[in-house]
């Protein structure tokens, strides 16, 4: 297997970005600045209704309006446009065809009914607004355990209810594995809906030119080849004559992760009219139809010996799927089950989720994508069930780890865990935090009549997305490397970063084994014209398989190279080395020639080592033989103002163990980023419907993002336990902070509640919902 | 309508609806690509510019508003192509990633070391509440801005 170097000089380093000059100078081009001569703006006309009943759409107003081009009903498309594409399903899984726009019902509130293409945005939008739809109101399915109900309103009409799917995963048996418990706690708990929130909303800009029967199209996405793929058959055009760019892409977190009904349309638009269209998501219309995250409601059973060891583990969910699927709805609440037994040696687990069509958005990818919730459930129980056995927190967990001797360690969900030190993760977090003193801390506090409260988490996650036989296809990741005749180095990646830092990571891998500097390579990735087909960045994905495929294609380039240079120093291949800008013979150094003279003799090809063709340039799909399972532990100490129900997060340690890193700096950032949002779930974000289905935070106004001066510093340090998948040992970094976070600030919460009796409640942690319970257990009501 | 500015030194002249928006215009007209819009509503602060040395939220400020300003955008902090040393310490610490929000937190910051030129951490956290970032954690923007005004010494 290919390998890192003997002594690489940049993996490893905290190399500051490459691609930061153009961002801070304002250079860089996200879709919204490509301007081109001729632009048509799209705007689009959406239900105000979480369900109604469209009697008729009239666009004569509309298309009579300044600057209007063309206007679009759901009528004016049948046939014309495929469904939005659905993938991951699970056996039996009822499928409702999703349309580019609504037809005879609007399913949830922000669903497109109409589409209007103008000479400028103002006038598109004006447009948009001349729409008349003749809405009838009808009741919406919002709550989960009300959409079940026999007399609940059906979100399609075709099924005989609102159960969108069922699956179950199960391991040993978890009726025995309850009844070996002593004590079995159990616990009703949400995961509620939150929105991704890239800053940078979605867009699209589709150029389609009719004399050379060609499209260009710039979008926002995290899978552009994906989306070529599944847009070429959505809108009947050869896949070979469609170009899709992601240029500069403001975040993703999962939402980019699929393809839109905005997409299909402006690829179609542009075709018919011959002209580029471009439609750019306002803030209020992210909130409405870009997917939405999480969407649980569980009821947990946690069984467990008197010592804590846990005995087993039932989690029956439901699941809100929205009113339509989008790509990977379905599969993201299946990764929960995968992800059920956590850090845990737990012997006996069963989840079954129901997945529940409401009217709304659908859910789908969001950072961490059904592990944070899996995460979640375990670390909620393992706090009760401490409580419940008088434990310290800590031992609890420590008690129910597997040993670092047990690694390979095969979970009762059906994954092997190829590598993990938990314990060791554990305790340099407990010491870092300062743990006894914390504790101490807290004593001390509640003396005072203060709420000190002290969260953990100790997580493990399903990383590095993933072999693509568990990912039903499409797990792999391609990179091209090319050494150019002058010596610089080219890596075309079939990832698609949009913010990770990989022009610069991947230059680091690649310089390395060169002997070159970083500056002398380039990385090109999100131009399906250029790279070779890519699955794209999500899942932890982007370094530890598409850094990886990057590994052997540079491999195979050095490898040739090494032929070249063999036969110019009449040398062994095996023999030649690449070090400080230069290709020479280990045994005999002074045999050495400059690193881009032997790429001009690959070039020029005078004469070729025997069996060797011209040319220095290698491609590889890296398909990984299994996932990667980064692990860590969070330790969190809040103090809640008990009259006001505020929360302050005092300190928060982070020990993480993502195996190798590349970039040191790109990591830190990563979990940084991470925490942050995972926090942000823990106390603030939540997407509120009212009873029509229509969300009632549905703008930054109302829906809290976490903001500077709500964090505070965060400590960081991590274990290094490389996994043998993959041959740069990394682990993936995208989605630790998440995943960690969110638990361990909501037991920190919970923790300083304790002497009021409040022990579990669910996110997010608002004060008023806070003040509300500690309220109620003063008076002596229930909590 | 008319509209005169003066846009990072440079004086130009617009014809544009009363109702365009200043970041339309600094966008679309001037073709200023380098301020953002990410919410419409003056609460996330990718547009931030400076308008007349404050900086404003170019997404609720009316083109018509500045008329007669002086705008200074991203591209026109530092000139010459060289950085300022806000620019300069957001890479040197890492306080971007998808770099959506970086124009207008940059303006914002130059506007809180205006205004505190040697801030604590706990007024850096305060001075960019109102521009918010879904990457970073924010941490290392905190570091990037108490560099910056280490670096210019105090004062501007």
């Amino acid at each position: 297997m290919a390998s890192i170097p003997e002594a690489p000089k940049f993996i490893g380093v905290p190399i500051k970005r490459r691609d930061d000059p153009r961002l801070i100078q304002g250079r860089a081009r996200y879709v919204d600045d490509f301007q081109l001569p001729g632009t048509l703006h799209m705007a689009f006309a959406r239900s105000p209704y979480g369900h109604a009943a469209i009697r008729g759409v009239d666009l004569s107003k509309a298309r009579a309006a300044p600057g209007v081009v063309a206007a679009y009903a759901g009528a004016d498309l049948a046939g014309k446009i495929g469904p939005v594409p659905v993938a991951g399903l699970v056996p039996d899984a009822r499928v409702p065809v999703q349309p580019v726009l609504a037809g005879g019902r609007a399913l949830f509130a922000g669903e497109p009914v109409a589409a209007v293409v103008a000479r400028t945005r103002y006038q598109a939008r004006d447009a948009a607004d001349l729409v008349e739809v003749d809405y009838q109101a009808l009741d919406a399915v919002v709550d989960l355990e009300k959409a079940l109900a026999p007399a609940a309103p059906r979100v399609h009409a075709q099924f005989e209810d609102n159960v969108a799917f069922r699956w179950a995963i199960a391991g040993g048996d978890i009726e025995a594995g309850l009844r070996a418990a002593d004590v079995v706690i159990k616990q009703k708990i949400a995961n509620p809906r939150v929105v991704p929130l890239a800053l940078e909303p979605r867009g699209v800009l589709a150029h389609y030119l009719p004399g050379e029967d060609k499209m260009t199209i710039w979008s926002s996405t995290q899978v552009p080849h994906k989306l070529r793929t599944l847009l070429a058959q959505q809108i009947g055009m050869a896949e070979n004559r469609i170009r899709v760019i992601a240029p500069e892409v403001g975040g993703g977190f999962g939402s980019k992760l699929n393809v839109y009904r905005e997409e299909a349309l402006a690829a179609y638009v542009t075709r018919e009219l011959g002209r580029p269209v471009k439609w750019i998501e306002s803030r209020g219309e992210n909130f409405l139809a870009t997917i939405h995250g999480r969407g649980q409601l569980g009821e947990a059973e946690m069984g467990l010996r008197r010592d804590g060891t846990i005995t087993a583990l039932r989690y029956n969910v439901l699941a809100d799927c929205g009113a339509y699927y989008q790509l990977l709805t379905v599969a993201i609440f299946t990764l929960t089950g995968l992800m059920l037994p956590g850090p845990y040696k737990i012997p006996h687990i069963e989840m079954k989720v129901t997945g529940v069509f409401t009217h709304k958005m659908a859910t789908d990818a969001y950072r961490g994508a059904g592990r944070p919730e899996a995460t979640y459930i375990l670390e909620r129980m393992l706090d009760l069930a401490a409580l419940e056995l008088g434990m310290d927190p800590a031992e609890i967990r420590r008690k129910n780890f597997p040993a670092k001797a047990e690694f390979p360690y095969a979970t009762s969900a059906g994954l092997t865990y190829d590598s993990g030190d938990y314990h060791a993760a554990l305790d340099k977090a407990l010491q870092k935090a300062g743990y006894p003193e914390m504790r101490r801390q807290q004593a001390e506090a509640r003396r005072q009549g203060r709420c000190l409260g002290v969260g953990l988490s100790t997580y493990v996650e399903i990383c590095g997305m993933g072999p693509s036989a568990a990912l039903g296809g499409q797990g792999w990741e391609s990179a091209r490397v090319r050494v150019e005749p002058t010596g610089k180095v080219t890596v075309f990646s079939g990832a698609s970063p949009h913010g990770q830092g990989q022009e610069t990571s991947f230059a680091q891998i690649a310089a390395d084994a060169f002997g070159i500097a970083v500056e002398d390579v380039e990385v090109i990735h999100g131009d399906t014209d250029v790279v070779p087909y890519g699955v794209g960045t999500f899942g932890s994905r982007g370094t530890v398989v598409g850094g990886s495929a990057v590994v052997f294609a540079r491999d195979k380039v050095r490898d040739k190279m090494a032929r070249f240079a063999a036969m110019r120093f009449e040398a062994d291949a095996a023999d030649i080395a690449f070090a400080g800008g230069k290709v020479f013979v280990r045994s005999a150094p002074e045999k050495s020639a400059p690193f881009a003279r032997i790429a001009q003799m690959a070039y020029d090809a005078i004469q070729l080592p025997p069996g060797t063709e011209p040319g220095l340039e290698e491609t590889h799909f890296f398909e990984p033989p299994n996932f990667t399972f980064p692990f860590g532990t969070h330790v969190v100490l809040v103090e809640v103002d008990p009259q006001t129900g505020e929360v302050k997060i005092l300190r928060y340690v982070a020990v993480d163990d993502v195996g190798n890193m590349i970039n040191p700096l790109l990591v830190r950032g990563q979990i940084h980023g991470g925490i942050a949002q995972g926090a942000g779930q823990a106390l603030e974000e939540e997407v509120i419907y009212g009873g029509g289905g229509q969300p009632l935070n549905a703008t930054l106004m109302h829906y809290a993002l976490p903001k500077a001066h709500q964090l505070p510093r965060f400590e960081l340090d991590h274990t290094t336990t490389p996994t043998s998948v993959n041959p740069l040992g990394a682990k993936g970094v995208g989605e630790a902070g998440t995943i960690g976070s969110t638990p361990a600030v909501v037991n920190a919460v919970l923790d300083a509640l304790a002497p009021f009796g409040v022990h579990h409640l669910d996110m997010p942690l608002r004060p008023e919902k806070i003040w509300r319970a500690v309220s109620r257990a003063r008076k002596g009501g229930p909590a | 309508m008319n509209i005169s500015l003066c846009i990072n030194g440079q004086s130009r002249a617009f014809d544009a609806e009363p109702r365009t928006l200043l970041v339309h215009l600094l966008r679309d007209e001037a073709g200023l690509t380098g301020t953002h819009i990410a919410c419409e509503t003056s609460v996330c602060g990718a547009c931030t510019v400076l308008l007349d040395g404050k900086a404003v939220k170019s997404c609720t400020v009316l083109a018509v508003q500045a008329e007669g300003s002086e705008i200074t955008t991203i591209e026109g902090l530092a000139p010459g192509g060289k950085l300022h040393p806000l620019q300069e310490q957001f890479w040197e610490k890492h306080g971007l990633q998808c770099g959506y929000c970086t124009p207008g937190m940059i303006l914002a910051a130059w506007q809180l070391l205006e205004r505190r030129p040697d801030p604590s951490e706990e007024e850096i956290r305060h001075g960019i509440e109102g521009n918010l970032c879904r990457c970073t954690g924010y941490q290392h923007i905190v570091d990037a801005i108490q560099a910056a005004a280490a670096q210019m010494g105090g004062k501007r």
